[in-house]
């Protein structure tokens, strides 16, 4: 090979791919449409694991428990800040992967990465009785700023109070943000001498004549990017591998891309690191390695098997505080399978049902998650395929391709759980949530917190009256959500800024296109909270009850009223027009970077912390009870059974909420049907029938309660138990005993 | 045009192919002892609903109906109890192409002439009934229900005679409905119909349980457990379950 010309090179590993305008220019899907092969038929070809599969298999369910058995940590390292290129390669058994490459040297164990924030990495530490070297301690507090202390520089006294308060949370001020999904197919399609080529071209097209602070943050950036890239080629040299030049066949393009994609989580612990949409793209090498007699079925699954495999132990440091926003250890390594093109071909091929099928192989488990981009229009087979692996194992979340692809096109991936976005070429500034529940209280105590008892909001009147009267808590409330929208952003612009000056992700940003579209994405959290509380205000009486202070604290309905998730247009609309709303008053304001304002309604596992930081509310609700994870009606609520809820949440208005509408779904498995085909038959029309009412994206669950049950007394019978909460799947017995009660007591749809 | 209504359920699997919305019926001549809806007995209670608002409620399901092959399933309670909202209904669901099924037990059936001509215009827009035969023994029947079977069992045969596609079902309750000799006379019966389309052997639950004490009522299969698998199989096999 030494001998090859660049030409050559590019001639061999691409022999006999079709089309010119992606070698002309990064363009992987245009590569993809011009190469996949399209696949209608139904799982019969799928192969079992391999001798090496099972065995490596084996070895990771014994350091997993290991790990469990250790509290939740096997081992971290404590002395080397994790870059690129700073760890010597680590295997499971050198011989039997497939797939190479850990975070650090050995598996299992988790690197140190102080750039977020260096309190945050001790803490981490700290929690599982290690601690950091006081060497990066000293670098990290005297020599090198963080992105937590920038941004704690620049924090008014405002922002400061509103975090405190809960108003806003979850925010990624001291922890890595997260939702950026590098295009890591480039590596494996151009090699990543092309890569720097073409940076180095944008380099010399940048700032020629004005120098900008823009421009200069730019051309800052695109050295970084350049100088991620050469670390990720001395990375994989470090395992042997010479990627420079573009993949010859499946298994080095299986190589290539996850080498691009370790850099990426060795160099940030973001918090979502999804992979992006690279089943299909591998299958085209797939398909030629088996025209061209040099790969077998079984051996394509194993490297499908294997990869997952990676994906499944990538495992980062975090600090139990972040643990109880993100429940069960997720890292939201999100792969995008299935979605229609803009041609109307079905983007389904062998291995889109390869990765669902590493689920039997592999057994069930939380990452890869999963993401099925579901259309009317996928091959029926397939349809069927992805609804009987979801009856047998909870681990498959579905999202509205019909919906997204007018606006994202047709190579866009997930980030995170709901985030969609065109891979590299698009990226989000992830911006945790605004809890409305509490705005809501804020709107008639006047900007006092319930919790707190102190002024967070601006200090307006208070209502008075003993009954709440619809038109002045909307009135009031309109208001405390104009300040929050504003507060808002601003609190998000500092955060992103100090994100790019200090934890910039150098190769994430180095695979995608110099010139990109960015999203400011913000979130609504307590949606259903506030649409049943002002239900209740408008269709019966609410009467509140007040402290010694005059605040209310508490509230007495009087009579009934509809509640959202029984498809009752009385109080759907109001949740429709709270996002609208919220949503319009955040785009008066400007952005970082002017990215684009989005929102989205997904509390990920964080519904249960803000639902302890929010007093009583009008609807009923306890002090201290869980929200509703993300746009899920109230556990209970929902009376007129599966498809009544998912009707309501179908009407949230996607146009306004494009970073997402999470919903998570849970049927015993008797609802579903009598039997397995009928079952089958039903989850797919369900499936279809969400896609067509425009809802978004849906988990879903589908067992007993009682399992569950039984999995919180007897965890140890229960490895991988799995079970998608909102917009990511966890391992059941990772959860704190109070997220898994709060998953229990969710509906689960029965009929009789 | 108003029926009396128990409750609806907008994801039903169970009573009729694919998904399907299904209306519970306020009001019953039967007092099965295994009932499971045991408040949906008496009749003039529960909540009032017009036929314009059950049909904007259920045109909402039309995606998840058509891509199911479902459809629209009245239960009960006895839905024939009201037949007037019965047409009315389903006349309008034919109009959007809805499948339209009854879960009956015939329990009200009469050779009455206005019924009879009720029950013409009913079938019309009807392309399913569920027919539960609850014992095919007429005193058996009597101590199980509170009524004679003969009219319910002429229902079947007018069914039969008009050649209106027809689902058997039998709730298997071990000790009151499980005896051989009674199940081969209900085959033997069934054998007779010419449209039956599929027989269902449903194993008696207790989920219901907890209605009947919320009613204040006593109930009198205290104690009976749910049939064991190969019960359940015996009397498929019997009954040729399809």
């Amino acid at each position: 090979m030494a001998l090859l010309t660049v030409h050559e090179a590019l001639m061999d590993a691409w022999r006999t791919f079709k089309g010119d305008k992606w070698k002309k220019e990064i363009d992987v899907r245009d590569f993809i449409l011009n190469n996949v092969t399209v696949y209608t038929g139904d799982e019969s070809f799928l192969q079992g694991p391999t001798e090496a599969t099972k065995k490596l298999w084996e070895q990771v369910m014994e350091l997993s428990k290991l790990e469990r058995e250790r509290g939740g940590v096997l081992n971290m390292d404590t002395e080397i800040v994790s870059t690129i290129t700073s760890h010597g390669p680590g295997y499971l058994n050198k011989e039997l992967e497939k797939v190479v490459g850990f975070q650090t040297d050995e598996p299992f164990k988790r690197a140190l990465m102080p750039f977020g924030g260096i309190r945050m990495a001790e803490q981490a530490c700290e929690a599982y009785g290690y601690e950091v070297s006081d060497e990066v301690k000293k670098i990290f507090t005297q020599y090198r700023k963080t992105h937590n202390q920038g941004v704690f520089d620049v924090y008014t006294d405002e922002m400061k109070a509103a975090r405190k308060a809960g108003i806003i949370t979850g925010l990624p001020d001291a922890y890595g943000r997260g939702r950026i999904i590098g295009d890591y197919r480039r590596v494996a399609l151009y090699g990543v001498d092309r890569l720097i080529e073409e940076k180095k071209k944008d380099l010399r097209n940048t700032g020629a004549r004005t120098m900008s602070e823009d421009i200069i943050r730019l051309r800052e950036e695109l050295a970084e990017q350049i100088r991620a890239l050469q670390e990720l080629k001395e990375m994989a040299a470090s395992y042997g591998y010479d990627i420079s030049k573009p993949a010859r066949n499946a298994h080095e393009a299986f190589q290539w891309l996850y080498f691009a994609y370790l850099a990426a989580i060795k160099e940030q612990n973001g918090a979502a690191m999804s992979l992006g949409r690279v089943s299909t793209f591998l299958d085209i090498y797939i398909e030629r390695d088996l025209q061209e007699g040099t790969l077998t079925e079984r051996e394509a699954q194993e490297l499908v098997d294997h990869f997952v495999m990676k994906l499944r132990l990538v495992k980062f440091a975090r600090t139990p505080e972040y643990n109880e926003l993100f429940s069960g250890d997720p890292t939201w390594v999100t792969e995008s399978i299935g979605g229609v093109a803009i041609d109307g071909r079905p983007l389904v091929t062998k291995n889109s049902f390869r990765f669902l099928h590493t689920l039997d192989n592999l057994g069930p488990a939380p990452e890869p998650n999963l993401t099925v981009l579901w259309s009317t229009q996928l091959p029926e087979a397939f349809k069927k395929y992805c609804a009987k692996m979801s009856i047998q194992t909870s681990s498959i979340q579905y999202e509205n391709d019909d919906l997204m692809r007018p606006e994202f096109g047709d190579d866009y991936g997930i980030a995170c759980c709901v985030s969609a976005m065109r891979i590299g070429k698009q990226m989000q500034f992830f911006g945790a949530r605004a809890n409305l529940a509490k705005a809501l209280l804020y709107a008639i105590n006047g900007g006092v917190d319930e919790k707190l008892k102190v002024q967070i909001g601006p200090e307006f009147a208070p209502i008075t009256s003993e009954y709440l009267d619809y038109d002045e808590v909307m009135r009031k409330f309109d208001n405390v959500m104009e300040w929050l929208a504003e507060l808002y952003i601003n609190t998000l612009n500092v955060i992103h800024y100090m994100h790019d000056k200090y934890c910039y992700e150098r190769i994430e940003m180095a695979l995608h296109d110099t010139h990109i579209l960015r999203t400011m994405a913000t979130g609504i959290a307590g949606l259903s909270v506030v649409a049943d509380s002002l239900s209740a205000i408008k269709y019966a009486k609410v009467k509140t009850i007040r402290d010694e202070n005059g605040l209310a604290v508490d509230f007495e309905i009087e009579g009934d009223f509809p509640k959202y998730g029984n498809n009752d247009d009385r109080v759907d609309a109001i949740a429709v027009d709270i996002v609208e709303r919220f949503m319009t008053k955040l785009r008066k304001h400007k952005t970082y970077r002017d990215s684009k304002h989005t929102t989205s309604i997904l509390t990920i596992t964080s519904n249960v912390v803000y639902g302890k930081k929010t007093g009583n509310t009008p609807d009923g609700r306890r002090a201290g009870e869980p929200f509703a994870p993300g746009a899920n009606p109230l556990h209970g609520r929902d009376t007129k059974g599966a498809l009544a809820s998912l009707s309501s949440v179908a009407k949230l208005p996607y146009e306004y909420a494009l970073d997402g509408i999470s919903n998570t779904f849970s049927i015993v498995p008797k609802a579903l049907g009598k039997d397995e085909a009928t079952r089958i038959q039903n989850l797919v029309a369900i499936l279809d029938g969400y896609a067509q009412k425009r809802g978004h994206h849906l988990n879903v669950n589908v067992f007993n309660r009682d399992t569950l049950l039984d999995a919180m007394e007897h965890p140890e019978k229960y490895p991988q138990l799995t079970i998608r909460v909102s917009g990511y799947a966890v391992n059941f017995i990772k959860l704190t005993r109070e997220q898994q009660i709060d998953v229990i007591n969710r509906t689960f749809h029965e009929t009789m | 045009m108003n029926g009396f209504i128990h409750s609806i359920e907008s994801c039903g699997t169970v009573d009729g192919p694919g998904i399907r919305y299904v209306i519970f019926t306020q009001g019953c001549l039967l007092r099965c002892q295994y009932c499971h809806n045991a408040d949906t007995w008496e009749i003039g209670k529960g909540k009032q609903m017009s036929v314009d608002e059950v049909i904007a409620d259920a045109k909402t399901y039309l995606p998840f109906m058509q891509a199911s092959g479902g459809g629209i399933t009245v239960s009960g309670g006895e839905p024939l109890l009201q037949i007037d909202f019965l047409i009315e209904l389903f006349r309008r669901c034919k109009q959007l192409g809805i499948h339209t099924t009854i879960d009956s037990s015939g329990g009200c059936y009469t050779t009455e002439a206005s019924f009879q001509k009720k029950l013409n215009e009913l079938l019309q827009y009807t392309d399913l009934i569920l027919l539960d035969l609850k014992h095919i023994d007429e005193k058996k029947h009597r101590k199980l229900t509170g009524k004679t079977n003969e009219h319910i069992l002429a229902f079947a045969r007018l069914l039969s005679e008009r050649d209106v596609p027809v689902w058997i079902r039998h709730v298997l309750v071990p000790t009151v409905t499980d005896d051989e000799e009674d199940l081969h006379r209900l085959a033997d019966f069934i054998r007779t119909l010419h449209n039956v389309e599929k027989i269902e052997v449903l194993p008696y639950h207790q989920l219901g349980v907890y209605k009947w004490k919320a009613l204040g009522l006593t109930y009198p299969l205290e104690g009976i457990p749910t049939p064991s698998e190969e019960l359940v199989e015996k009397a498929r096999e019997i009954l040729g379950a399809k």
